[in-house]
This record gives C-alpha cells, structure tokens and sequence, in this order.
C-alpha cells in the first residue's frame, strides 16, 4: 500500500429525503483502498455498508443521492460523472458481485451471451473473439466443460456455479476494482469457502482490488488484508485484519469480534452488546455508539469522534485521543 | 369443452319450452304433439344429450327459433363480421398499447406519459358502449366523415363475406374497430407499463446496469423481451374480452356479427343460438389457451429444458 | 375522539391528505352518494310521479341553450321528464347495484378463499378449478348468459320481480372469483405463520383463526380489490342496460338512460343521452381514482 490508493472515498454523506424530513445514511465516511488490496467492510444490516458500495458504483437508488464528499478512482473523480460516463466505468473499470446469484442473471439469455455481450461492450473485440474469451473466463472459474456450458441457460446451473458465473461476469471487462456486496451469503456454507478462495484467487491474478462487503467476520478474517467497521452509516474503525480481530480499538469493534464463536480460543460466554443500533431517525447526538458503551465518557455524548490514530488502526472513539489521555 | 356443452345442453332443454315459443300460444295439442315428436323431445335426457353433442360435432345446432333458420348457417354469415372486427381491434390494440406502455415505464416523469396515463385512466372509466356513441356523435353526426352503422360493401370469398377489400368497407370499419380496440388498449398498456417498471427493478437488470452495458441493450435486449413473456399469455387471454365486449360495440354499430346476433337471442331466449354461441366461444377459447400455451413454451427457456431434461449443472 | 385523532395521524390519512387527486374522487364520489340516496329531498323534480309530467316541455334543451328554462336545469326528455332528477334517481339504482354485487362478491370470494387457503388438498383445488374457469369468461357474457336463462326461464310477468336480484347475482358471480385467488394466497401464506400455528396447538378452532387472525392481514389487498371491482360493477350493470337486458325501465339506471337517449342522437337532442354519459362517466373515474390512491398507499414498497 505504498503507492497511491486506487480507491479514495472522502467525507461520503448520503441522504434520503422523507416525509418525515432528511435522513442521513452515511454520514461523512472516508477510507480508501490500494491497488491489489482487498478491503473489508464488516457491520450489522443497516450500518450502511452496501449503501457505500452502491455510491461508489453509482447506482444508488432514488430518492437516495450523494449529498457531499468525494470519490475518487485513480486519482479521478467519479461521484460527479454525467451518466453516460459513469456507465463507462461501471463494468470497465469496477465490477460488481451481488448477493444473490439466481436472480443477478437473466433468465432469457445464455451465459455466454452475457458474458459476451459485457466484453463487447467495453473491449475492441468482435462477437466471437468475445466468445472465445467467455469461454476462458468461465473456465477459470472452475466450472467444467467450459466450452459447452457456455451456451447454456442459467437454470441449468447450481447456485455456487451461478455465483461463478457472475464472478466471471464481473471480471470479464478487466476492471481495477471490485465490489462484492455479501457475495456468499446466499450459498451453502460448503461452498461459500469456495467461492471466497476463487474471487481471492481470480482478483489476484487479474490485478484487481476487492471491496468485500459482508456482515460476516469469518469471511473477512480468511479474505482481508484490512477491515473497516462500520456502524449507524460511520466508519467506526479501520486497521490491517489481524489488528481489528485481535486488538479492537474501538468499543463496537470489540464487542463484535468477542460474540464470534471460535475454536481457537478458549471463551467461557459469548459477548453481547446491550441494545441494538439506533435507526436513522434517532441517532443520538456525540458518538453515535455512546448508549450501549460500557466505556462512555461524558464527552462522548456530546461530540462526535473522528477516526483517530491508535496504533496501527485507527479508531473513531475518544478513548484514544492522545492529548486528553496521556 | 365437454362441460361446456352439457351447460348448453341443460340450457336447451330446461329452459323454457321451445314448442311454445315457436308456435306461440295459438297452437292446438295436436300440432304440439307433432312437433314434440319431429324435435325428438319424447326421448330420455341422457339420449338428447348425446343426439346433441353428435349433431354439435357436425355443426349442426338445430334451428334458430327466433328465424326459423339453421342456427349454423347463421353463425356461418355472421363469423367473419366478428372476427374481422375483432382481430382489427386486436391489431390496433397491440400495435400502440405496447409501444405506449413501454414508453411510460422508461420515461416515468415526462409531460407526455403523465397524459397517456391519465387518459388511460379515463378509458378504463368508460364504457365500450359509450364510447362507441361518443365516437359516433363526433364523426358522424358532428363531422359526417364517417358512416355510423352497418358494414357497408363487402365481397364474397367462398363463403367468407369480407369488408376489407372496399374503401367503403375500411371506412365503416374504423370506428366500430377503434371503439372495440380502446378497453383492451388500456389494458395492454397499464400492463406492459407495470410489468416493465417490476422488471427494470430486477436484480439481473441491476447487474446489467452494473456491468456497464449500454442504456439501450438494457432497456431493449433484456428488460423489453422479460417483460413481454407474461405480457403474451395475458394478452391471450384478453381475447376472451374483445370477444364479450364485440357484443356490445355490434349492438351500438349495428355491425351484423355474432354479437349481435347473441343479445339479439337473448332478447328472445331464442335458446339454440344461444347454445350453439357459447359453444363456439368455448372452442374459441380453448383454441387461445392452447396456443397461449405454446408460444409460452416457445419463448421460455426454462419450460423448454424441463420438457427435453437438459443436463443439469453441478 | 382519541381515535379519531390518531387515524388522522396515520399514513393513510397524511397521504390521503397529500393527494389532490384522492381528496378531489372523494369529494365527487361523495356529492354522488348524497345526491343519490337523498334524491328524493335533493332531485328538483320526481320523474316517477306522473302527475308532476308535463309533456309539453319534452324534449327541452338544457337551461344555457335558446329554449331552456330554469326548471329544467339540464333539459328534459322525450316524455317532459326531468333529465337532472332522472339522472339522481338513476345514480342510486346504478349504485345500488354495483354496491350489492361487490357485496355479495366479497362475501362469497373472501369465504370461499378462506376455506380453499385453509383446508388445502382436495377442497382448495375443486375451489380453484371453478375459479380458474370463470376467470377465463368475461363478466359481461357470464351476465348476459344468465340473465338470458333467467328471462327464458321465468314467464314474462315476473321478469321485473326477479330482475334485481339476477343482475346482482350475474355481476357477483363473474366478480367472487378474484377475491377468492387473492384470500386463498394470503390465508395461505398467513396458515404457515407461527401465530396460526400457535393458536391451533392452544386448540382455537378453524373457524376463529380464519376469521380473527387470518382476515384482518389479507384486508388491504381486498379492499384494493372492492374498488376496483365497484367500478367494474357499475360499467358492466350500465352495460346490460343499455343491452336491453339489465334494469326494468320502471326504476332506470344510467344505463337505460342512456339507451333511451342513444335513439335521439341523430335528430339532435343530444343532452337526453350525453349527461347521463357523463355522470356515469365521473362516477366510475371517482371510484377508480380512489382506488388508484389506495393501492399505491396500502403498497408497502412503494415507502
């Protein structure tokens, strides 16, 4: 991570007007990613993880819209592009894996139609050179019999081939970067390892960058080189994997890694957080955390914390300000 | 199809005494007796049934009491009045209800969606029949640029009467064929509309998007052709519409087709038309079901695979 | 009053307050309803009442025209009868019908698909058969078939009797077949939900668990539903009418109105036929305007 990140995000907001006033989904995220890196964002539903990964794709749903901040990639703004150019983007340059790999694809059309049909769209390349290179793409996924499957429907696939497909779809225009948005949560568990390996493994040799959205730990922990945690739309904590698993920083962040269960440690109970979190409408004022905190000062109800430095993470709580505590 | 006859069957027999109402009340015992005897009305009921359905499957469906003709022959003169009405109205239906519904899910917000829908409101707000008037006191009356009734010349082709190949055909057919044409034409419109916004919200459509494929190749290549695979089996089905509603548009048009000879029935419990009509339109409509059926098949893939038990995929 | 306030503060309240277009339906389905059930103190003149006919003023124009008089505010008939006042009269027969027919709709649909949804197997699909069936026939040919039975079969003096309550019959027989689809879906995915469940191991009978619990969740729909179906009701009873084959002329809907004026058309008294036309027309746009509101209020994913 030692040269420029490839993806920058500045001081996100995003808002949906209501009739009940504006509700802010994300409230001032940053947090960039590097070339080759992959990124993990963790959080409960509703912390705003796959609201992040929709904006950097540019396709939030309305009446949502990017209120203020910045994204960059490469360098280049691409909050702001007019539609045309976002499409471009969109499929070139990041590529996305959904959820749920049975209705991502298109009932009515073979996969090497779709595959094709996207490599066409972005690369100088005839129909059947575009088929030619389908029929690789697929068969890097794993799936046999490459050159005959790719003319058939996606019925005719099970739902961990489905999701391969779909890896392949999302890398089939050679993009720098991809956001996976809980790719495996709609697999069987016996497979969900496999599809984590491919989309590691498949990102790597293709140079991309992964953002992996996904509310669970296990994943990351296998997959990440760092997490975020996020937490009613803020990132709450930021730092290499094996830091935020081990050494949390931050009061959430611990209290989510100390209710995994795990084999490797020896825990007499499961932790839990009193309380849940706060919907939209009713975040309270300070750090947004600070009900449920076993470590609340009085200062955190009043003031909101940045993401401040704590060693090799970094943590948007006050318990690590360095000119109060000393 | 079979309960259908035996609907018409009881429909024939039951209701009302057909000797009475051809001979009126005038007739003595004797004459009643006779024609009891010729109408084959002394035989048991399951041996009427049978006599009937056998005479149905040929065509022949007795005669109208209300003419004193064969029922068939009257269906015969009137069938291809109905269906040239029927399938213009059809026509016109598809050809800009489609095109219009397609129009209105893409640009939801425009000044000239808006208007198709609120005039698309207004049209599932009238009746056929009152349009039809409508029509007729703008163009006929107010404008007199076109005729009000009947079906002006037709040529004979076989036994096939048709309008089609005089202008002064065509000009008694519009009005009649648009009145017709504008309850389905709403239908088809609010449907495609609906059915293309439910599509374009669709997870595949969301990936396409995220794909980066161009705005068209969505909206045409993939959300245009999901959306019209449900739209044809309801369309199908609609036929039985266009059929029922024919009645009332030849009832204000005064077009000499089967509708109007049906309210004409029914005015009269004239019963072997009425019997022999709904036969017809129940094989009418298991003909639609049927081929609703295999353009369904035809146009799904996944319908195709289960039947030739493609190799699954592990 | 509490209850009062707090349906005003819901969201069906809050949009229907924030729709101009629901508010204006129902102030016109409203004007509708007074109008026609209070003919009798609202309409200027009785048309039934013989004495009160003039036939010397038939066939006036309405009251903007060179010959119309104030007394006729829309203009009069063939046979001197008030067209506003027959109009009135004929709304309330119009509506009638159309009120009564949904009625029976729902009733038979709603407990048929309960049953269907509820007991499942043989029941459900003998149930669904018949429904699937009709739904195939257009409402209209299902009234025309058995209104033309009925007149077969009944002799010709008693056709006026009866002739109320077979067109009430016609039109809820071609309507039952949708609520019943909608109820059976509803109760069926409402049977498999662990209240039902619940409530059956506790030993509640069916026929409470269908009608406490299972009814008020499958209510929304319906109600959608029962709009739509009104306006269904009052084109189609217009349309038999208008056939012939509807209403007795001795208590008129719009339909009949309509009929009767459709034979002046040609010679230029158009009013005798258009204003019927048109109070039909903003009395069904009403109703589905209501109903448009409804469905996009009551549909929880459009929030």
């Amino acid at each position: 991570m030692s040269t420029a990140p490839l993806l920058e995000v500045r001081n996100l907001c995003v808002e949906f007007p209501s009739r009940r006033g504006t509700l802010r989904a994300l409230n001032d995220v940053s947090f960039s990613i590097g070339a080759g890196e992959v990124l993990g964002v963790v959080g409960e539903s509703g912390a705003g993880k796959s609201l992040t990964g929709a904006s950097i794709i540019g396709l939030l749903e309305p009446p949502g819209r990017v209120a203020s901040g910045e994204i960059l990639l490469a360098g280049r703004r691409i909050d702001n592009l007019s539609d045309d150019e976002m499409r471009r983007v969109r499929g070139r340059e990041i590529g996305a894996v959904f959820q749920d790999p049975l209705t991502s694809l298109n009932p009515l059309y073979t996969v090497g139609h779709q595959l094709a049909e996207t490599i066409v769209t972005h690369l100088p390349m005839t129909w059947a050179q575009a088929r030619n290179r389908a029929v690789e793409l697929l068969a890097s996924t794993g799936i046999p019999a490459a050159r005959e499957r790719i003319d058939h429907y996606p019925h005719q696939f099970s739902g961990g081939m489905r999701q391969r497909v779909v890896i392949a779809l999302a890398l089939a225009a050679e993009p720098k970067l991809i956001v996976a948005d809980e790719p495996t949560t709609a697999l069987d568990v016996s497979i969900q390892a496999q599809i984590i390996e491919l989309l590691k493994k498949l990102c790597r040799e293709h140079g991309a960058s992964v953002m992996l959205i996904t509310h669970d730990m296990g994943v990351i922990a296998e997959t990440a080189d760092r997490v975020a945690v996020m937490y009613a739309g803020r990132v709450v904590e930021i730092g290499p994997v094996s830091q935020v698993i081990h050494h949390p920083a931050h009061p959430y962040s611990a209290g989510l890694m100390g209710s995994i269960p795990t084999l490797d440690r020896h825990v007499q109970r499961l932790v839990q957080i009193d309380g849940s979190m706060p919907r939209l409408t009713a975040i309270p004022p300070g750090c947004a955390f600070n009900p449920r905190c076993s470590q609340r000062m009085e200062r955190c109800t009043r003031e909101r914390p940045e993401l401040l430095p704590a060693g090799p993470t970094q943590a948007a709580c006050w318990l690590h300000d360095q000119e109060v505590t000393a | 199809m079979l309960t259908v006859a035996l609907l018409a069957f009881v429909l024939f027999q039951y209701v009302g005494d057909p000797v009475t109402i051809m001979l009126g009340q005038d007739g003595t015992d004797a004459e009643r007796a006779e024609l009891r005897e010729r109408l084959g009305l002394n035989a048991p009921a399951p041996v009427q049934f049978a006599k009937f359905v056998g005479n149905a499957v040929q065509g022949d469906f007795g005669i109208s009491l209300r003419q004193s003709e064969k029922v068939s022959d009257l269906l015969k003169s009137r069938l291809p009045a109905t269906l040239e009405l029927s399938f213009a109205a059809a026509l016109i239906a598809l050809f800009i209800g489609v095109p219009l519904g397609v129009y209105t899910a893409l640009k939801r917000n425009s000044a000239l969606s808006q208007l198709v829908l609120a005039v698309s409101l207004l049209g599932v707000s009238l009746p056929t029949f009152l349009i039809g008037i409508l029509l007729i006191l703008v163009f006929s009356v107010g404008l007199g640029w076109l005729p009000s009734y009947g079906r002006g010349e037709t040529v004979q082709l076989g036994w096939w009467s048709t309008g089609l190949l005089t202008a002064n055909g065509w000009k008694h057919l519009i009005l009649p064929a648009i009145t017709l044409s504008l309850f389905q034409l709403t239908l088809v419109l609010r449907l495609v509309r609906s059915e293309m916004m439910e599509v374009l919200r669709s997870d595949y459509i969301k990936f396409a998007r995220a794909r980066g494929l161009k705005r068209r190749a969505i909206h045409f290549g993939h959300a245009l052709k999901n959306t019209l695979v449900p739209v044809i089996t309801i369309t199908g089905l609609q036929l039985g519409g266009i059929i029922a509603f024919a009645i009332v548009t030849e009832t204000v048009f005064q077009w000499p087709g089967m509708g109007l000879l049906f309210i004409q029935a029914v005015q009269f419990a004239d019963v072997p038309v009425m019997a022999a009509y709904l036969c017809l339109i129940a094989l009418v409509f298991v003909v639609i079901n049927l081929i609703v059926d295999l353009l369904y098949f035809v146009v799904d893939p996944r319908l195709r695979m289960a039947v030739s038990r493609g190799t699954g995929g592990h | 009053m509490n209850t009062i306030k707090r349906w005003w503060d819901s969201d069906l309240a809050w949009s229907w307050r924030h729709t101009p277009v629901a508010m204006v339906a129902t102030v016109m389905l409203i004007a509708f309803l007074i109008g026609s059930f209070g003919a009798a103190w609202v309409a200027p003149h009785n048309p039934f009442d013989l004495a009160s006919i003039e036939l010397l003023d038939a066939l006036l124009p309405p009251v903007w025209s060179e010959n119309g008089s104030t007394n006729y505010l829309l203009g009069t008939d063939s046979q001197g009868r008030d067209l506003l006042s027959g109009i009135l009269y004929g709304t309330r027969v119009s509506l009638l019908i159309g009120l009564a027919s949904v009625a029976l709709s729902m009733i038979v649909g709603i407990g048929l698909g309960l049953l269907a949804g509820y007991a499942g197997g043989r029941t459900d699909a003998f149930i669904m058969r018949i429904a699937d069936v009709q739904l195939s026939f257009p409402a209209i040919l299902i009234a025309l078939l058995i209104d033309g039975v009925a007149r077969a079969a009944v002799p010709r003096e008693l056709h006026e009797v009866i002739a109320f309550p077979v067109l009430v019959g016609a039109i809820s027989l071609a309507g039952w077949p949708q609520y019943a689809r909608t109820v059976r879906g509803s109760t069926m995915v409402e049977k498999g939900r662990e209240y039902v469940q619940a409530a059956r191991v506790i030993g509640v009978s069916s026929t409470v668990i269908m009608f406490r619990h299972v009814l008020p969740n499958v209510m929304g729909p319906v109600l959608v539903l029962a709009t739509v179906h009104l306006a269904t009701a009052i084109i189609t009873e217009a349309t038999l009418s208008f056939l012939g084959v509807g209403v007795p002329s001795t208590s008129p809907s719009l339909g009949t109105l309509i009929r009767i004026g459709n034979d002046f058309l040609f010679s230029g008294e158009w009013w005798i036929t258009i204003f019927p036309g048109l109070a039909l027309v903003l009395l069904v746009l009403s109703v589905n305007l209501l109903g448009d509101w409804l469905r996009d209020a009551l549909n929880p994913r459009l929030n």
